[in-house]
C-alpha cells in the first residue's frame, strides 16, 4: 500500500473569517493544541470514522469523550499500544487520531510509528503536543528536539509544523482526508499569531511570508518563525532584504520553494525548534547540495541536553536559536554575496 | 453502530477436513522450506503448525479468493519468524500457489523470513516482536465500532511474552473488555538462549493473563481435537477477551528437533532434510 501527498489542501471549508462570533484574537490566542481539539470534535462530528486515541492527556476523556463516546477510547499511558492500536483501528477503515507527546510519539514509540503506522502506510493522524523545547520547564525528559530527525526518515510519513494556531485549523483540516499517516507537531503554550488574518494553506507548499532577494530565512515551527520576521525587519532596517519562507511542512519538503531561494538570494538561513542535525537544516542541505549548492546557515538546538530551567524562548535562545542570531547569519550571507 | 459492515454469512466447509493430514503436511512445508539457502526458523514453525493448521481449516472466516472479504476474522502473526508455517496454511487455503514455497526467501520472492503485508492474507508485516497484540487490539475495537461481525486472532511466541509492549496491549483489552480479541500462546517454553523460565521467567503465566482482565484457556497445543474444542467456544461469553495458552513442544513432530533450542534457526542440507522426514513420517505413522 502507498500512501500519496494530496495534490492540494485548498482553505477549508469553515475556516472562521472573523465576521461572526469570537474575534480572531479570542479564537486563536490559545495554545495550538486547544485550536487542534476543538477542531477535531469538529470534524468528527460530521465523519463518524474519525476516533480520537487517547494516551491520558488531559481533557479529551471530557471534551471529546463525552460528547461523542463512540468515537474514543483511552488505551492510557502507553504509546507503543497507543500506535499499534492506532494503525489496527486504521486498518479497518476507521481514522485515528493517536494523541500523546511528540518525544513519546518519536522516540519511545519510535519502532510502532515506523513499522505499525508509516511501513503499511495507514492514515493514522500522529498528534503529538510539547514538541521541540516547548516543554520548557519541565525539563529535559519532556524535551523533543530530535523528534524531526527521526521522523523524517520515515517513508510514507506527512510532518506538519504549525506556525501558531491559525495554522494548526488549517492543518488539521487539510490533512482531515489524508490517504496515508500524518506526524503533526504542536508545542504547549499559547505563542504569538503569525497569521491575522484567512489565507491559503497547501500541505507540502512553503508559505512566503515576507518577500525579498538578498537572503532566505526558512523556518518552521512557532518561534522560530516569529524570530525569522522579526530578524527580517531588523535587517529591512539595515538594508537587507530577507525572503522568509514558513516551512511548515518537513516532509514531504518543498524542493521548489528551497531551489527557488537557493538560486535567487545570496543563501540560506534555517531555523527550528529541533537539533541543529537533522531536521530542517539539514532536510535543506539535502536539497541544495544535489540541485543548487549555496551557502546555508543553520540555526537549532546544539548537540546537548538542557537541565536549565527556563520558559520556551529563554531556551531557544539560551540555545543560540533568536532573532539576533537569524540577523547576524543573514546579514554575513547577504553581504557575502 | 454499522457503517463499513457487510453481511455476509460464514463459509462452511462440505465435509471436515482432516486435521492430522494438513497438520502433516505443514511441518513437511516448513521443513523444505528450511532447506532454503538461509533456512528457516524450523523450531517455532513446528510448535506451531497444528494451532496454525486448526485456525486456518476450523476456525478462522475467511475468503482466501478475497482476501480483504469485509466479514474476515483477522489474524496476525505476531511471531513473525514462524513465517514458514504460515506460508504452509496459506498455500493450503489457497491464497498463494504451494510451487510458490519454493521460493522461501529467495531474491525475489514475496516470501519474506519474516511476513510481509504484500502477500494475500498477510494483514501486517510482523517480526519484530511485541507489535501484533496491539495491532488485534486495534482491529478487534474497529470491528466493533464499525458493527462488523470478525474476530480479530493473534499467535505470539512465549518468549515475545518479555516484551513490555505485550502487556501495554494485554492491560487495554482487558481493561476494554475486547470480547472479539483472541491472544493465542505458543508455550513451546523454548528461546534462543534456551528455556523461557531460566531467561526471564513467564510463569505463573495463566494467572498473569488472568490478572490483566483475560478469560484464559489452557490446551494440549498438539491435540487437533482439543485445540479445536477451545477455539469452538469462542469468543467468551464474559466480554473479555480471551488467551489460549497452547502448551506445545518447539521442533514438534520431528524428533531430530523435539526441545532443542537449536532448532530455533535451521538451514537443512538434503541429508538433514531426509533425516527430518524420516522422522516425522515415523511419528505420524506410530
Amino acid at each position: 500500500m502507498t500512501a500519496t501527498m494530496p495534490e492540494t489542501a485548498p482553505a477549508p471549508a469553515g475556516t472562521p473569517t472573523g465576521d461572526a462570533g469570537p474575534s480572531w484574537e479570542e479564537r486563536y490566542a490559545v495554545p495550538a493544541r486547544e485550536v487542534y481539539r476543538r477542531t477535531l470534535l469538529e470534524l468528527a462530528r460530521a465523519d463518524p470514522r474519525i476516533v480520537c486515541v487517547d494516551s491520558d492527556m488531559g481533557g479529551l476523556e471530557t471534551l471529546f469523550g463525552e460528547e461523542l463516546p463512540e468515537q474514543y477510547v483511552n488505551v492510557g499511558i502507553a504509546e507503543a499500544n497507543l500506535m499499534g492500536v492506532s494503525a489496527g483501528l486504521a486498518a479497518t477503515g476507521l481514522l485515528p487520531y493517536a494523541n500523546t507527546l511528540s518525544g513519546f510519539a518519536a522516540a519511545r514509540a519510535c519502532e510502532q510509528v515506523k513499522i505499525d503506522v508509516a511501513g503499511n502506510g495507514l492514515p493514522v493522524r500522529i498528534v503529538a503536543t510539547h514538541a521541540g523545547l516547548s516543554a520548557g520547564h519541565y525539563g529535559p525528559t519532556h524535551h523533543a528536539v530530535e523528534d524531526l530527525a527521526i521522523l523524517r526518515t520515515l517513508p510514507n510519513l506527512t510532518v506538519v509544523v504549525p506556525a501558531d494556531a491559525v495554522e494548526t485549523e488549517y492543518a488539521v483540516r487539510a490533512t482531515a482526508g489524508l490517504p496515508g499517516p500524518l506526524f503533526l507537531r504542536l508545542g504547549r503554550a499559547a505563542t504569538p499569531l503569525v497569521h491575522q488574518e484567512p489565507y491559503e494553506f497547501t500541505v507540502g507548499r512553503a508559505r512566503e511570508l515576507r518577500a525579498g532577494t538578498d537572503v532566505t530565512i526558512v523556518a518552521t515551527g512557532p518561534h522560530p518563525v516569529s524570530m525569522a520576521l522579526e530578524a527580517a525587519r531588523e535587517l529591512a532596517a539595515r538594508g537587507v532584504s530577507a525572503r522568509v519562507l514558513n516551512m511548515h511542512t518537513i516532509k514531504p519538503l518543498d524542493r521548489e520553494a528551497v531551489l527557488a531561494a537557493a538560486r535567487e538570494t545570496g543563501g540560506i538561513v534555517t531555523v527550528e525548534d529541533h537539533l541543529v542535525v537533522g531536521g530542517l537544516g539539514a532536510a535543506v542541505c539535502e536539497v541544495v547540495t544535489q540541485e543548487a549548492p549555496c551557502r546555508v546557515h543553520r540555526i537549532g538546538v546544539p548537540d546537548r541536553f538542557f537541565d536549565h530551567v527556563a520558559d520556551e524562548r529563554e531556551l531557544l535562545e539560551l540555545a543560540g536559536v533568536s532573532s539576533e542570531r537569524i540577523v547576524a547569519a543573514a546579514a554575513s550571507l547577504a553581504a557575502a554575496r | 453502530m454499522s457503517i463499513l459492515a457487510e453481511p455476509s454469512p460464514v463459509p462452511v466447509a462440505a465435509e471436515p477436513p482432516d486435521l492430522a493430514a494438513l497438520a502433516h503436511e505443514v511441518r513437511e512445508l516448513v521443513l523444505r522450506m528450511g532447506t532454503t539457502a538461509h533456512g528457516t526458523h524450523v523450531g517455532g514453525s513446528l510448535s506451531a503448525a497444528d494451532v496454525l493448521t486448526v485456525l486456518y481449516h476450523e476456525v478462522l472466516r475467511l475468503r482466501p479468493e478475497r482476501p480483504d472479504w469485509d466479514g474476515r476474522d483477522w489474524f496476525v502473526l505476531s511471531k513473525g519468524h514462524a513465517s514458514a508455517a504460515l506460508y504452509a496454511v496459506l498455500a493450503q487455503r489457497g491464497f498463494i500457489d504451494r510451487a510458490e514455497l519454493a521460493t522461501y526467501g529467495a531474491p525475489g520472492s514475496r516470501l519474506a523470513g519474516h511476513p510481509l503485508r504484500r502477500l494475500p492474507g498477510v494483514e501486517f508485516p510482523t517480526g519484530s516482536l511485541g507489535h501484533g497484540l496491539s495491532l488485534a487490539s486495534g482491529v478487534a475495537l474497529g470491528l466493533r465500532r464499525t458493527g462488523r461481525p470478525g474476530r480479530a486472532f493473534a499467535l505470539l511466541g512465549d518468549g515475545e511474552l518479555q516484551e513490555g509492549s505485550v502487556w501495554e496491549a494485554a492491560m487495554n483489552a482487558g481493561h476494554h473488555g475486547l470480547d472479539n480479541l483472541v491472544a493465542v500462546v505458543d508455550r513451546n517454553g523454548l528461546q534462543i538462549s534456551g528455556s523461557t523460565e531460566e531467561c526471564v521467567s513467564l510463569e505463573p503465566l495463566g494467572d498473569r493473563w488472568r490478572s490483566f482482565g483475560w478469560a484464559v484457556e489452557e490446551v494440549d497445543g498438539h491435540d487437533l481435537d482439543a485445540l479445536r474444542a477451545v477455539f469452538a467456544g469462542l469468543p467468551d461469553a464474559s466480554g473479555r477477551p480471551t488467551v489460549v495458552l497452547a502448551r506445545t513442544v518447539k521442533g514438534r513432530g520431528v524428533p531430530l528437533f523435539e526441545g532443542k533450542k537449536k532448532s530455533h534457526s535451521v538451514r537443512l542440507t538434503p541429508r538433514l532434510l531426509q533425516r527430518a522426514m524420516t522422522g516425522l513420517n515415523a511419528r505420524r505413522a506410530r
